[in-house]
């Protein structure tokens, strides 16, 4: 295949997801020289994000998440495995032009709007910046005519007024915002927001949801959204991936894995989510929540040493992502055979929800 | 200790508490007249948005505040001594005595140099305990409380979890059986499941060792299942004050409601949210009214003159809609 910008290339190979992951996988070197050890950070991921979708991916510190957004925004490379953008493998993306262009198509929002805007700089230049840089079909003159479309179609009153502040004289909702708009300045195809809304207060964050889904409604841009808040993925996601220890083990419409989770992880991420509204049910937890042993890992489930169901196939073959419901796949032996699509002998005492 | 006291005798009582920061230009009140009591074994939940003054109200209680704050006005008795007027060396014999603090951020409270053993012994030792034996005794005693194994006492912080530092920081505050724990966000860095367990853990000590705890968090979601009393904070002012359940079921305050409101469920039905318009007020130039007002959607006649704290169906709230006259024309 040529090596032609994704940008030039309409619609990029035909019929292909927008962006599919393919064995992904991101090994890092930890220790010193003599123990040297491997960290699996990510490993053998495999996902498709379609046009106009929101996923979010969902998971505990640790699991990988933020490993698969710099992944994507090309800030890592993979150890093994590929990302096809359009159907084009982004290992062929290697002059500036075409990295350039896939990064004008896939911008990345970051958690901390304190610290990802220069606080040296009014609010206006990173966005006339990413304008001059990756739409070089506006004029410098209109340049700021267009910024300003872009803060006002983001919520921001008196557009004008905003862009001549200062970082520090927003509210963290506002440089938020302002983080999307730098993004929407691209006239992006794939908006990577790592925990974009992680750092501000209950009370704002849901204009941000609002806004995310907004902006898959009217401008038909699909959001990667990560977060560790699984209710707010339920109001905002389409298809939710939930990730441990490096692995997806459970991905799916989003009603249904909140409603019918396959994954005993999922099951105890969603009985771990406070709710005010339920009524008072505080029973004795033996969960530490203690994070997953990532390196230098051996074969078998990550979850095993946590999990209620684990049988003994679970500590020697790595469980596999297995379609157990329309378009709703679990990587969970016991799951598998409770569905009775696997040869796993499942204890008779335990049952596994929703199967 | 606690049989000192009279039954039920509040363990804590906040009068009229008022901090200032000194800025350039003029003093912030950061917490405005705040008065709270805390009955022995109680646990209160506070909960407010980012710079609502929780923390600093906190600081204010423990008598940790360093300039530019200060407290202008207002009492912290605690067991009926005043801690305000308190010189510092009557300060240190009560502090982690009778009453200790859980800071939010355990991987900068412990020492990241010392094992965590060498910590809980100075700890003691700075409280007057000599004995070698007692010290390594009591130490391998709370570790035991919170679940953690005692060769961990040899560990350094960057070896254990997270969700383990907090544990040994809240062990840490449990060296001398205190009556009063004041926790200012413990369980904010951690993930949900880690967080589900250490509030569950915090519960079952406070119910077993009968302390007192004053818990500060933005997550008002957290509290619900575990707190008896809550107290709302907004603009460095309580605006609503009752049972958690009460509160939670029917709330008294508009920004309570809003506050509510804005928590995805991940049970029932998919509602669409709004979270609260607008932003908190600064506090260098609060309103002269009800400081809600601005943001508030019930807003009326009244709201510019400050309200008090109302009796309202499950809890007490200042806001208007409370007023006697009011809620007799609403009815």
């Amino acid at each position: 295949m040529t090596q032609a910008a994704p940008a030039e290339q309409a619609g990029g190979v035909a019929g292909a997801p927008l962006i599919e992951a393919r064995g992904l996988t991101r090994h890092f070197k930890v220790g010193g020289a003599i123990a040297r050890k491997t960290l699996h950070a990510v490993d053998d991921v495999n996902f498709t994000i379609g046009d106009r979708e929101i996923v979010a991916l969902v998971g505990e510190s640790g699991s990988g998440k933020s490993t698969v957004a710099r992944l994507l925004a090309r800030v890592y490379t993979p150890t093994a495995g590929d990302i096809y953008y359009q159907g084009k493998p982004l290992s062929g993306f290697r002059s500036r032009r075409d990295l350039l262009a896939y990064r004008s198509d896939v911008p990345m929002v970051f958690q901390d709007p304190f610290a990802s805007l220069n606080p040296a700089y009014r609010v206006s230049h990173g966005i006339l910046r990413g304008l001059a840089l990756h739409r070089p079909d506006i004029p410098r003159k209109e340049r700021r005519a267009e910024a300003e479309r872009i803060v006002a179609r983001l919520g921001l009153d008196a557009a004008g007024d905003v862009l001549d502040r200062f970082p520090y004289e927003l509210s963290g909702g506002q440089r938020q915002r302002i983080g999307f708009a730098q993004a929407l300045a691209y006239r992006p195809k794939l908006i990577v927001a790592d925990e974009p809304v992680s750092m501000l207060d209950v009370s704002v964050r849901i204009g941000l949801l609002n806004l995310m889904a907004k902006l898959r409604d009217e401008q038909g841009v699909s959001l990667l959204y990560i977060t560790h808040d699984i209710a707010s993925a339920r109001y905002v996601a389409d298809r939710v991936m939930v990730m441990y220890a490096g692995h997806v083990v459970e991905t799916g419409p989003v009603e249904d894995v909140l409603q019918a989770p396959k994954h005993p992880y999922t099951q105890l991420l969603l009985d771990a989510v406070p709710d005010p509204r339920a009524p008072l049910s505080v029973g004795p937890s033996s969960d530490r929540g203690e994070p997953p042993r990532v390196v230098d890992p051996t074969p078998g489930c990550r979850f095993r040493w946590r999990c209620p169901l684990a049988v003994e196939t679970c500590s020697r073959i790595t469980p596999e992502l297995v379609e157990l419901a329309p378009r709703h796949d679990a990587a969970c032996h016991v799951a598998v055979a409770a569905a009775g699509r696997g040869n796993v002998a499942v204890r008779s005492d335990v049952a596994v929800r929703g199967a | 200790m606690a049989s000192a006291l009279v039954p039920d005798a509040p363990v804590l009582e906040v009068r009229g508490l008022t901090v200032e920061y000194e800025t350039a230009a003029g003093p912030v009140r950061a917490v405005d007249g705040f008065d709270l009591d805390v009955l022995p074994g109680e646990f209160v939940g506070v909960v407010g948005e980012s710079g609502c003054g929780k923390s600093t109200m906190l600081f204010g209680i423990a008598q940790l505040l360093s300039p530019p704050a200060r407290i202008s006005a207002g009492s912290v008795s605690f067991r009926g001594r005043d801690l305000v007027t308190m010189t510092a060396k009557e300060l240190s014999a009560t502090r982690w005595r009778d009453l200790s603090v859980v800071m939010q951020s355990a991987m900068n409270a412990l020492n990241p140099v010392t094992q965590l053993g060498k910590q809980f012994e100075d700890t003691m030792r700075a409280h007057g305990e000599r004995s070698g034996e007692a010290i390594q005794q009591r130490s391998v005693e709370v570790l035991q409380l919170v679940g953690i194994d005692p060769v961990h006492l040899k560990s350094y912080p960057h070896q254990l979890s997270g969700g383990m530092r907090q544990r040994a920081m809240i062990a840490m505050a449990l060296l001398f059986t205190p009556d009063l724990v004041i926790m200012d966000e413990p369980t904010s860095a951690l993930d949900v499941v880690a967080q589900r367990s250490l509030m569950v853990q915090i519960k079952e000590l406070q119910q077993r060792l009968g302390f007192a705890v004053v818990f500060v968090t933005h997550d008002m979601s957290l509290v619900s299942h575990f707190s008896d009393r809550l107290v709302v904070m907004y603009a460095a002012q309580a605006v609503e004050i009752g049972p958690t359940r009460a509160v939670f079921d029917n709330p008294g305050h508009p920004y309570t409601r809003g506050l509510l409101d804005a928590f995805p469920s991940i049970r029932g039905p998919r509602v669409p949210l709004t979270g609260i318009p607008g932003s908190p007020p600064n506090l260098l130039n609060p309103p002269v009214g009800c400081r809600f007002a601005p943001r508030c959607p019930h807003r009326f006649e009244l709201c510019d003159a400050p309200p008090p704290l109302y009796e309202a169906p499950g809890s007490l709230a200042a806001c208007h809609l409370h007023a006697p006259a009011v809620a007799e024309v609403s009815r």
